[in-house]
This record gives C-alpha cells, sequence and structure tokens, in this order.
C-alpha cells in the first residue's frame, strides 16, 4: 500500500505530447479511477506508472520515495491488462504462481508456500476448479479472475488496471465491477483504475481524475463530478445521456437559452448584465410530456426527433423552434407518456438546477 | 432461405468442377516441380547398362547397387556427417544469436532501429562469390582452413540476417501486453524473452531453424572453398566431385543426390506440424 504522487509528469513520443503535464495525488488505499476519452493518454500515464515507459519529464513517487527511474519489477506494482495478457503456454495454476516464482529469490518462498498462495488465491477468485486449463479453455470472465488472481497474488503496493472490464459482456461487466469493489474494501490497496467508461468510474471510485488530450480537466469525489463538473468539457463528458449544454443570455432576472427561460434566485450576480453563457442541464431535469400541456407554466412547444428507451423510461431528444433558430434538447419522458418521432410534445424545465459556464473559457462560473 | 438453397446447388456444380480442375493444376505443378526428382529416383535404381538408353524408362528390374557404392565405397557417409554437424551447429549459433538480436529490435528501447535492420539486410546482400577471397583468407589466418568450424561459422554468419528479420517480425506479432505482464510480474527483459516469449515464439522459431538448416544444408560455394579434404567436406561438395575425369557415375550421382535431398524434405514434413497458428490463442481477447 502507498500513496501515489505524480508531479509535472510529461510524456512525448517524437514531436507528439501525449501527456503535456499531468500532477496528480492518489491517496494511500484509495481506489482511483482516471476517465477520459480514447487517446486522452490514460493508458500512457498508466504504463508511466508501471515503470514499463519512462516519462519525458517529471516524478513519480511512492510513499514519498522517487521511483522514477525504477524498473518495473523494482516499484512492486501489478497491473490487469485490457487484454488479459494470460501467458497461453502456462496453465491457470503457472499463471497465478508466476508472479512469485519470478521473485523467489527476493520472497524466499518455497514451493510449497507457493502452492499455498495459489489455493489462496485461487479458493478467493472461485479458480479452484479451473487451476490445471490453459487460458484458452477459460471463458472471459474466467480469464480476467485469472488476471486479477496474478496481481493479488503479490499483494503489490499499487494496483493498476488498464480497461480491465471492457471486453467482458454488459451482464458479466456489472458484477465484476462489484465484485472489483468488494476486493477494494477487503485488501484497501491502492488502485488506479483506468477507463473510458463515464460509468464505471462514476460506480467505481473513491475518487476520479477526468483526462483530456493528456490534462487534467478534474478531479474530484464522483459525487462532486456529477453534481459540479469544472467545466465544459466534463460536464459534456460525465453522465449519460451527456448534459444538455446551450447558450444562454440573462435577461433580468432569469436566463434565457433558446426559447427555455430559466428562473430562480440562484443566478451569480456577475450574471446581471447581457452576457452570453453556457447553461448546462442534465436531461433528468427536463420533463417531456404530451402536447396539451403546451401554454402551462414554463412549457415550452417541440418536436421529437429521436427516442431512446431506457429500460425504466425513454430518453427523448427534442427540435425546440423559435425565432432565432432551433435549440436541440434532451429530456426524460413523462412517466406513463410514450412520445414518437415527429411528434409535437411540451418541454418543461421546472427550476432545474442549471450549470453557468463561461463560453470562451470553457470554465465554470459561480456557484449555482 | 429458398434462395439459399438454390445457390447450394448450383455451388455444388460448380465446385465438383471447381475441384476437378484444381486437382489437374495440382497434378501438373506437382510434375513439373517433383519430376526431375522422380527422373533422378528412376536413374538411381537402373542398372548401369540401362543408363544411357531411353528405352526402357522404367527398368526391368530394380537395383541397389549404386546406393550400395556410395554409401560403402565413397567419402558420402562422412560428408553427410559433416553436414549435419555444420548445418545443425549453424542453425543453432543464427536462431539462439538472432533470437537476442531480434529481441531487442522488437521490444526493447534502441534509437535507430530501422537503419539497424537494414544494415543487418545489407549484409546478406553481397554475392557469396564476392567475399570469398577474403574470408578465405581470414580463415587461414585463423588456422581455421579446412575445418568444419569455417564453414559452420561462415553459414551461421551468412544466414544471420535472415533469422533475425524473420524473428524480429514474429517478436513483433506476439501481444506486446504479453511482455509487459511479464515485465511488471518481476521479470528482467532477460528472463521475460526466456519464459514467456520464446516458448510463444517456437513456430517462429521453428521455421527460422529449418530455413537456416536448409540454407546451410544445400550450401555449396562456401563449403567448397573452404574444405580441402574428405573428412570436411559437406554433402553438396562431396557430390559435386563425383564425376571422374573419364567418365560421369549417372546412376551413382542420382543415388547420392537423393540421400542428400531425403533429411531436408524429411525435416520439412516433420516441422510442418510445428508450424501452426494459433498457438498464442486465449491469451488476448478472442
Amino acid at each position: 500500500m502507498a500513496e501515489v504522487r505524480v508531479e509535472h509528469l510529461s510524456k512525448r513520443f517524437g514531436a507528439a505530447s501525449v501527456l503535456p503535464d499531468v500532477t496528480l495525488t492518489i491517496r494511500d488505499g484509495e481506489l482511483f479511477a482516471i476517465v477520459g476519452p480514447s487517446g486522452c493518454g490514460k493508458s500512457t500515464l498508466l504504463h508511466l506508472l508501471a515503470g514499463l515507459d519512462r516519462p519525458t519529464s517529471g516524478r513519480i513517487l511512492f510513499d514519498g520515495v522517487d521511483v522514477t527511474g525504477l524498473e518495473p519489477r523494482e516499484r512492486d506494482v501489478a497491473l490487469v491488462f485490457q487484454s488479459y495478457a494470460l501467458y497461453p503456454h502456462m496453465s491457470v495454476r503457472e499463471n497465478l504462481a508466476f508472479p512469485l516464482r519470478v521473485a523467489q529469490r527476493k520472497n524466499g518462498l518455497d514451493r510449497r508456500q507457493i502452492e499455498d498462495e495459489v489455493r489462496r488465491v485461487s479458493g478467493f477468485l472461485g479458480l479452484d476448479t479451473l487451476l490445471d486449463r490453459r487460458p484458452r479453455e477459460l471463458s472471459g470472465g474466467q480469464r480476467q479472475r485469472v488476471a486479477l488472481g496474478r496481481a493479488l497474488i503479490r499483494k503489490p503496493r499499487v494496483f493498476l488496471m488498464d480497461e480491465p472490464l471492457s471486453n467482458l459482456d454488459a451482464q458479466l461487466r456489472a458484477s465484476m465491477r462489484a465484485e472489483l469493489r468488494r476486493l477494494h474494501e477487503e485488501l484497501k490497496i491502492t488502485t488506479v483504475y483506468v477507463t473510458h467508461d463515464q460509468t464505471e468510474a462514476l460506480t467505481l471510485a473513491d475518487r476520479l481524475a477526468v483526462l483530456n488530450h493528456g490534462e487534467v480537466q478534474q478531479v474530484d469525489h464522483p459525487h462532486e463530478i456529477y453534481q459540479r463538473p469544472g467545466n465544459l468539457f466534463v460536464a459534456g463528458f460525465m453522465g449519460y445521456p451527456p448534459m444538455n449544454l446551450l447558450e444562454a443570455q440573462a435577461e433580468g432576472e432569469s436566463l434565457r437559452a433558446g426559447p427555455i427561460r430559466l428562473t430562480g434566485s440562484s443566478l451569480p450576480s456577475e450574471l446581471r448584465h447581457d452576457r452570453m453563457v453556457m447553461a448546462g442541464i442534465r436531461p433528468e431535469a427536463i420533463l417531456v410530456e404530451p402536447a396539451e400541456k403546451i401554454g402551462e407554466e414554463g412549457a415550452v412547444a417541440g418536436v421529437v426527433r429521436l427516442i431512446e428507451p431506457s429500460g425504466s423510461g425513454m430518453w427523448v431528444t427534442v427540435d425546440l423552434q423559435d425565432t432565432r433558430g432551433v435549440t436541440t434538447i434532451i429530456g426524460a419522458a413523462a412517466a406513463g407518456f410514450v412520445p414518437r418521432i415527429r411528434d409535437s410534445v411540451a418541454v418543461v424545465a421546472r427550476r432545474p438546477a442549471v450549470h453557468l459556464f463561461d463560453p470562451a473559457t470553457g470554465q465554470r462560473i459561480g456557484s449555482a | 432461405m429458398r434462395d439459399a438453397e438454390g445457390h447450394g446447388k448450383f455451388g455444388g456444380v460448380g465446385s465438383l468442377r471447381n475441384a476437378g480442375l484444381r486437382f489437374c493444376l495440382l497434378v501438373s505443378v506437382g510434375l513439373f516441380c517433383l519430376g526431375p526428382v522422380l527422373w533422378q529416383a528412376v536413374t538411381s535404381v537402373k542398372p548401369d547398362q540401362d543408363l544411357v538408353r531411353l528405352p526402357p524408362i522404367w527398368p526391368d528390374h530394380a537395383t541397389g547397387s549404386h546406393y550400395e557404392r556410395v554409401l560403402l565405397e565413397s567419402p558420402l557417409a562422412q560428408s553427410l556427417a559433416n553436414s549435419a554437424i555444420v548445418a545443425a551447429s549453424a542453425t543453432t549459433v543464427a536462431v539462439v544469436v538472432g533470437s537476442f538480436c531480434a529481441f531487442a529490435l522488437a521490444r526493447l528501447p534502441i534509437a535507430g532501429k530501422p537503419v539497424i535492420l537494414g544494415l543487418v539486410l545489407a549484409t546478406s546482400m553481397f554475392p557469396p562469390i564476392a567475399v570469398i577471397s577474403p574470408l578465405y583468407l581470414l580463415m587461414r589466418a585463423l588456422g581455421l582452413r579446412d575445418t568444419l568450424v569455417a564453414v559452420g561459422l561462415t553459414h551461421a554468419v551468412y544466414a544471420l540476417p535472415l533469422a533475425v528479420w524473420l524473428l524480429t517480425s514474429v517478436f513483433r506479432q506476439l501481444p506486446s501486453e504479453l511482455y509487459y505482464a511479464a515485465r511488471v510480474d518481476g521479470c528482467t527483459p532477460l528472463r521475460a524473452l526466456l519464459t514467456v516469449l520464446l516458448p510463444l515464439a517456437r513456430p517462429g522459431l521453428a521455421v527460422a531453424a529449418l530455413l537456416v538448416f536448409i540454407f546451410s544444408w544445400n550450401e555449396f560455394m562456401f563449403a567448397l572453398t573452404l574444405t580441402a579434404s574428405d573428412s570436411t567436406r559437406t554433402a553438396p561438395v562431396a557430390v559435386a566431385l563425383f564425376p571422374g575425369l573419364y567418365e560421369i557415375p549417372w546412376g551413382d550421382l542420382a543415388a547420392a543426390s537423393l540421400l542428400v535431398t531425403l533429411p531436408v524434405a524429411g525435416l520439412a514434413v516433420l516441422f510442418q506440424r510445428h508450424i501452426v497458428a494459433g498457438l498464442t490463442a486465449g491469451s488476448v481477447k478472442g
């Protein structure tokens, strides 16, 4: 277990700068997620933490000790790969025992002790009956468990995971997610978890960092990231369906975004002049109702463009027409209401939580 | 569905015709390639008096006298043993050295890899005849003239670029995650190579070994130049020295050629089993 600190870390490949300058602190025993779109540099960051690659500049500290120049085997980290990377020519037993066998001189374990450890970890992960199989004879979920077991068996200081669940089908992914959480509660090993799946990051992590183009956008608890996205990128990336981001203008006490008028006393004082801002509203704060409601307070007329059933409810993409043009907004269908494409509907935003961003810098404005 | 069945029927007739065509094509290509070998096989069992007459194509009775003569009365047996020693050691050296070299080029952070690979390839571009006299002088200076070491070493060096190129691409095709996993699990690069990469590269190693072995077994010019006595001559050289001053012993020559060819052909068949893809199946998504 260790606290991981990354100081001004940068990595370039030739002329391309993948990580310009990253500074992060991952607390001891924390499950920390790094989330971002493909190519945001999150896997590069993980490779740097594992020691598989050298940074162009900056330092990596484990518990305050500089490990930047150390080889992977000197860092005592374990890495779970997206592709599992099981050794295909070894049985499950040999795969699990491999990290212990390699370090036999250092850890001084004899054959029997290694076998005991293999039995302990395989029991823990429910692999007892599969020990003599080869990786190719296992299902995806079983391979995933073997990969986890191989990482766990050494009790590393830091656990690194590179999209470990993204090759599993949706059902298995949900149950493995719960299992990872359980494992973490039990072992309390500092874990850095890289994913492109924002749902995974929000549900799994103690804290998370949102990464884009190699730059840290925001670091916080999942709840905070969702409730108070720090900039336009985080607002649009975290949460599904993505947050509605509308150009808006302050008009007296209220805010006008296309045909929608947002009233509320929560508008920060710096908006009291006719300034353009980006207003962000979560789709779940917007209700799509039958057309009869048009004309009621706060209801705006619109035409359905897309519907996306989500099981319990339905996300509806609606085009709102007004004199200045078309505004597209995503909302949730009212309970029991099943709109169809090209239907005329009413869109109601009753005092939603509005996130305001500066359109030029993308930064969050005020505390609304 | 019905449509698909209809296609299936037509496909059946078409594939039957295709099969016939394919069969004819394969037979003619096979005859074209193996014809000379067949001719040689027939020659090797013809009695001496039938050798220079065209009818009969097929001899009335086969004789083993040619084989007897080349194996018992000529130094061919010794030469075959020499060839085996030379080819085996050249193969070992080229594959071992080639593996290390290829691993470094495929996985380790080295600057200028394309340049190194280019230079390696360039060395094999020299025709043997261009390097043969300096090589002869070098071997003589080293006191290795007329030894198996000289021939084996030359073959290993000459086959090394091939081995390096082949194995580099073999190592590159192995998923890089496997190497990384081994490194994180505590391996030094060398240990990762020995415990993870080499076992997985076995099919590629087999191909490289086979190619080097065949090259060394068949190589003629270096072997001819660097050896001078029956005790060091390799098989191709020995066969080439068969013709006497006044007569060419066609039957003996055919028998000897077949004996020299057979081990290599046998190896190719044997190794074919190892040259199967899919050894890495199951290690990554799939």
